[in-house]
């Protein structure tokens, strides 16, 4: 009764007043736009083709009845499903020793852990497949090993178990670096009032510790989940057709242009990454996890017993040593001169690095062109949309900010895809198609990593205060100036990370890349790599320009967390 | 945000002016020939040709054939080049390539019983490749295994889980190799060939060049390949052999330029230097080693190098039929998927078994257990589509989407592909029994 009544007492106000400035209003109206001319349009132009009978066009439901009626189908759906959830397993059981032992105690050398980390997600997956398979293939390195000594072979690669293997470690700095940021901000008087009454050891951990850092845990596993679901190269790679994902990419790229499985599979991949994001948000809510009071930088860190020393340092040094595996296989592999059914290359030679060394240079020009340009659009598009949310009063802002996270769940090559379909026919004055332009792969790239930075910079604007903001205005600064002046400043570290995560991760993409570039002038590393991997006279090359594209990245990731840290210790000086 | 939308419309502008400006001197390529091959080719091409820049595209055969095929009311390509001619047909067949009669000089008619080029002008053969089988030698020897001769070979027990294959739908060369083994045997022996074959497969690829990656590398002994892959891995130094079965053919690799090319004078460079004695040397480069259809050139290949010319191999080979494939393309590689891609666990089950128990059988025989196998593979070969029905319209109208309505595709998948599992488990049951007599 009083909700209605309350409901009711607000609707005239909003009858009178306009919601927000006229600037809001074009802001909001200008992202809307954009998001519905590169995302909505696009994605909806390839889920349009599910709902078509072949060869009439007519609408029809059939095709979904077909999905279900299909063993193949049916069963690819439960192998994704069991991969995805296997793998965010396999990958919480790497992440948590590294997230728990580098916070929780004092551990030399966490921040190299942290950094080191962060690694494996600035590797295209394919890259990393190819380079796990000459170390744990079926006759990769171990494997020729426990051969010869042992006289046995351990399937790591195959079947949906190397999916799992490959993605768990290619995706769990996700896990890792949500849940040591969760960790960290526990309140160390928590932890203590618990000590206080007596908890302690395991019970301590599970009672107080796990479930404080469980927002992030949840954040990082339902990112895997999602990931995992709808990545497409890591399967193919290893060759597992049975997956939905690859599916999908088979029938859109193989048999019958008019075929519309591939795009009703398309459609039940983005339910599910929908569904999975919208049930961890569930399990999340109706519990506060926030604490009032920051009690001074997280948990308290204990030192080590020798003996625990000890342990730590085997388990972070043995799960280490495995995440970076790939990176190991792959700078062994641009070395290599020939390296066949052996279990190290026959001989070392630098000619590799020769040969692409001319041609990267374009590569790098253009990965570093788009992925800026990707990651300044996400941050700009980020603040304005977090800002429009948390700020102002506008209606439907809300859909806004699921418009942009629902980019997350759609796949690459759904995206490209649907560029390809909807900005063919767009032609510029020369008569060029649009979608022949690089600025498109730009475009899609930004639209893929928007949800990253999105959550970045909301994250990051939720922390600021809104009484600086009236202070601002109250001393007579216009809108636009307190955002300029006073916002985006302080933002400026969760802009940064947003920028981070988009720039290396969009430096890498290639599935929604692949349908794209239209020249190889315009291609960025990541489609490179794919052809120069493609040679069957010897992958030297293409693993060579895979160590200048990882070096790269990581160089790039390296600096703005230094300029990130120097910002924050500035303003902690201040 | 209207900032940065000015500044992507700039961006968009400046690169718009910059194509523009080149375009005077370019050539645009869709190909599915990997950077080995492109690479040296371009170098050569552009050196000859001052001026010309040539612009490589990257797609898989059947890729390149849909991005043509959506693009063609305002191509942006000049020029296709790929191995398989039944992709260059379906190219001729929408009216997506253009006439050319190519200036080269002193290349015949055809090689083994092929013609080169196609006889409305429309594409020309520059390179001949024939279907087999590659090895790792290192493979070969750790694991005690005979060296193949014909695809039958592979299907016998000491090949189990060692054998490799692109998978047809997705790989244009495959695609060739199954309808040569199709058209060589027929239609029923030939999918019993393949089948048996499958049973022994360790995997299916789903690139081409997937199947020699594996065996250079030694995650496989034996893939079954396009001959070039076999003979540029050993002119890079891998340890593999390679063998051409009987039943294979030779089929030039094409060009043909594209029609309403943006840049036909220069596409129509590049196809006769292509076809030039100095493009025809390109070829014989280790990282290319594809068969020149110049016979003059073969005076300055390396030794043991293949002649089509001269080998008599070659004019015996199955003469392949293009019109044949290109009716029933949909439906062999569905039927390749279905049959065996997707059942691969439950085939190998069953053909592992069947080399279990008539390795028991070859000690101590038993005319019942024999009789059973029989059986099984009896049911493994069967097909649920007849040579003749496979080119009907009923059934390829459920993969193009035409008028005529018949079953939907999605349909026929899911008859054929418990049609195999129904098979298969029928076949493993025989077999089982077939055990128990043979103990």
């Amino acid at each position: 009764m009083s909700l209605a009544l309350s409901g009711a007492a607000r609707t005239p106000a909003r009858r009178w007043r306009l919601p927000g400035t006229p600037g809001q209003i074009a802001l909001a109206l200008g992202i809307g736009a954009f998001l519905l001319a590169f995302l909505i349009v696009p994605v909806a132009s390839v889920i349009y083709v599910a709902f078509t009978e072949k060869g009439t066009g007519a609408f029809t439901l059939v095709n979904f009845a077909d999905f279900f009626r299909t063993d193949l189908f049916l069963r690819s759906f439960w192998n994704s499903f069991y991969v995805s959830a296997a793998t965010v397993v396999l990958a919480s059981v790497f992440a948590l020793p590294l997230a728990y032992i580098t916070t929780r105690f004092d551990f030399r050398g966490a921040v190299i852990v942290q950094t080191l980390g962060f690694l494996p997600l600035i590797m295209p997956p394919f890259v990393g497949a190819v380079s796990m398979q000459l170390l744990f293939g079926r006759n990769g390195t171990v494997n020729l090993l426990l051969m010869d000594w042992f006289g046995f072979r351990i399937p790591f690669m195959e079947g949906l178990n190397g999916v799992i293997f490959v993605q768990a470690i290619h995706y769990f700095p996700f896990i890792l670096i949500n849940l040591s940021a969760a960790l960290r901000n526990i309140d160390r008087s928590m932890e203590e009032a618990a000590q206080n009454l007596g908890s302690s050891g395991m019970r301590l951990f599970r009672r107080i510790v796990l479930p404080l850092a469980m927002p992030g845990y949840v954040a990082g596993a339902s990112l895997v989940f999602v990931k995992v679901f709808d990545d497409l190269a890591t399967p193919l790679l290893l060759n597992v057709k049975d997956m939905l994902a690859p599916q999908a990419y088979l029938r859109v790229t193989s048999i019958g242009i008019a075929d519309p499985m591939g795009y009703v599979i398309s459609v039940v991949l983005i339910v599910v990454s929908v569904a999975a994001m919208w049930i961890s948000a569930l399990a999340l809510k109706g519990r506060d996890y926030a604490t009032t009071q920051r009690g001074g930088g997280g948990l308290a860190r204990r030192r080590m017993r020798p003996w625990e020393s000890a342990v730590a340092y085997g388990v972070v040094g043995l799960i280490l040593l495995l995440v970076l595996a790939p990176h190991i296989g792959l700078l062994l592999l641009s070395f290599a001169t020939i390296w066949s059914y052996s279990p190290l290359p026959d001989g070392f030679t630098v000619a590799h690095y020769g040969r692409v060394f001319g041609e990267s240079s374009l590569y790098i020009k253009n990965t570093l062109i788009y992925a800026t340009l990707a990651g300044s659009i996400d941050v700009v598009l980020g603040v304005a949309i977090a800002y429009l949310v948390l700020r102002t009063k506008l209606v439907g802002r809300q859909w806004l900010d699921w418009a942009a996270m629902a980019a997350l769940a759609v796949p690459g090559v759904v995206l490209g895809i649907g560029y390809l379909r909807t900005f063919f026919g767009v032609h510029l004055p020369n008569g060029t198609p649009l979608a022949t332009l690089w600025i498109v792969i730009v475009l899609a790239l930004a639209i893929r990593r928007l949800p990253y930075a999105l959550r970045a910079c909301y994250a990051a604007l939720q922390q600021i205060s809104e009484s600086l903001e009236e202070a601002a205005e109250n001393l007579g600064a216009t809108k636009a100036r307190t955002v300029r002046r006073i916002v985006v400043p302080l933002m400026t570290g969760g802009i940064l990370a947003g920028f981070v995560t988009s720039f290396a991760t969009a430096a890498v993409e290639l599935s929604a890349t692949l349908m794209l570039v239209q020249s190889n002038a315009d291609a960025p590393l990541a489609y490179g790599l794919y052809v120069f991997m493609q040679s069957a006279a010897g992958r030297g090359p293409g693993a060579a320009l895979g160590v200048i594209a990882v070096l790269l990245v990581a160089a790039c990731t390296l600096l703005s967390q230094y300029i990130l840290d120097r910002n924050q210790k500035n303003r902690g000086a201040a | 945000m209207i900032r940065s939308a000015a500044f992507a419309a700039t961006l968009a502008l400046a690169s718009f002016t910059a194509t523009g400006a080149f375009a005077q001197g370019k050539v645009t390529v869709v190909t599915s020939f990997s950077k080995d091959v492109t690479d040296p080719i371009k170098g050569a091409f552009e050196k000859t040709n001052p001026g010309i820049t040539l612009d490589v595209q990257n797609r898989n055969t059947n890729a390149g054939v849909k991005y043509l095929d959506e693009t063609k009311s305002n191509p942006q390509v000049d020029l296709f080049w790929a191995s398989a001619p039944d992709a260059f047909e379906v190219l001729k067949g929408k009216g997506l390539l253009q006439k050319y009669t190519p200036k080269a000089e002193g290349i015949p008619a055809k090689i083994g019983a092929y013609p080169i080029n196609d006889p409305d002008g429309f594409y020309f053969g520059f390179a001949a490749s024939g279907y087999g089988i590659m090895w790792n030698t290192r493979y070969q020897q750790a694991n005690d295994l005979p060296e193949p001769k014909e695809w039958g070979d592979l299907a016998t027990a000491p090949y189990y889980d060692h054998v490799a294959i692109a998978s047809p739908a997705r790989s244009g060369t495959t695609h060739l190799t199954i309808e040569t083994i199709l058209q060589g045997e027929g239609w029923d022996k030939g999918w019993a060939t393949i089948k048996n074959m499958a049973g022994n497969f360790q995997t299916i690829t789903e690139r081409s060049f997937g199947v020699p990656e594996a065996v250079n590398s030694g995650q496989v002994g034996y893939g079954i390949v396009i001959d070039f892959f076999a003979f540029s891995a050993q002119g890079s130094g891998f340890p593999v052999k390679f063998v051409y079965p009987t039943v294979t053919t030779v089929v030039p690799a094409n060009v043909g330029i594209v029609a309403n090319a943006p840049n036909t004078k220069n596409a129509q460079a590049f196809v006769d230097f292509l076809l030039s004695p100095a493009g025809q040397e390109v070829l014989l480069e280790p990282s290319i080693r594809r068969l020149p259809v110049n016979p003059a050139v073969y005076a300055k290949a390396p030794e043991g190098y293949p002649n089509p010319f001269k080998d008599p191999r070659f004019a015996s080979m199955t003469l392949f039929d293009v019109d044949k494939s290109g009716a029933r393309t949909d439906v062999v590689d569905t039927l390749f998927d279905q049959l065996i891609s997707f059942q691969l666990d439950n085939l190998k089950g069953v053909t592992k078994s069947i080399h279990e128990v008539e390795g028991k059988l070859a000690k101590k025989d038993n005319p019942q257990a024999r009789a059973l196998i029989k059986e099984a593979r009896d049911l493994i070969a069967a097909m649920p589509v007849a040579e003749a029905d496979a080119s009907s319209e009923a059934i390829r109208g459920a993969f193009t989407g035409s008028k005529e309505k018949g079953a939907r595709q999605a349909e026929l998948e899911q008859k054929w592909a418990t049609f195999a599992k129904e098979n298969y488990a029928k076949a493993k049951a025989k077999v089982d029994e077939a055990a128990k007599l043979a103990n």
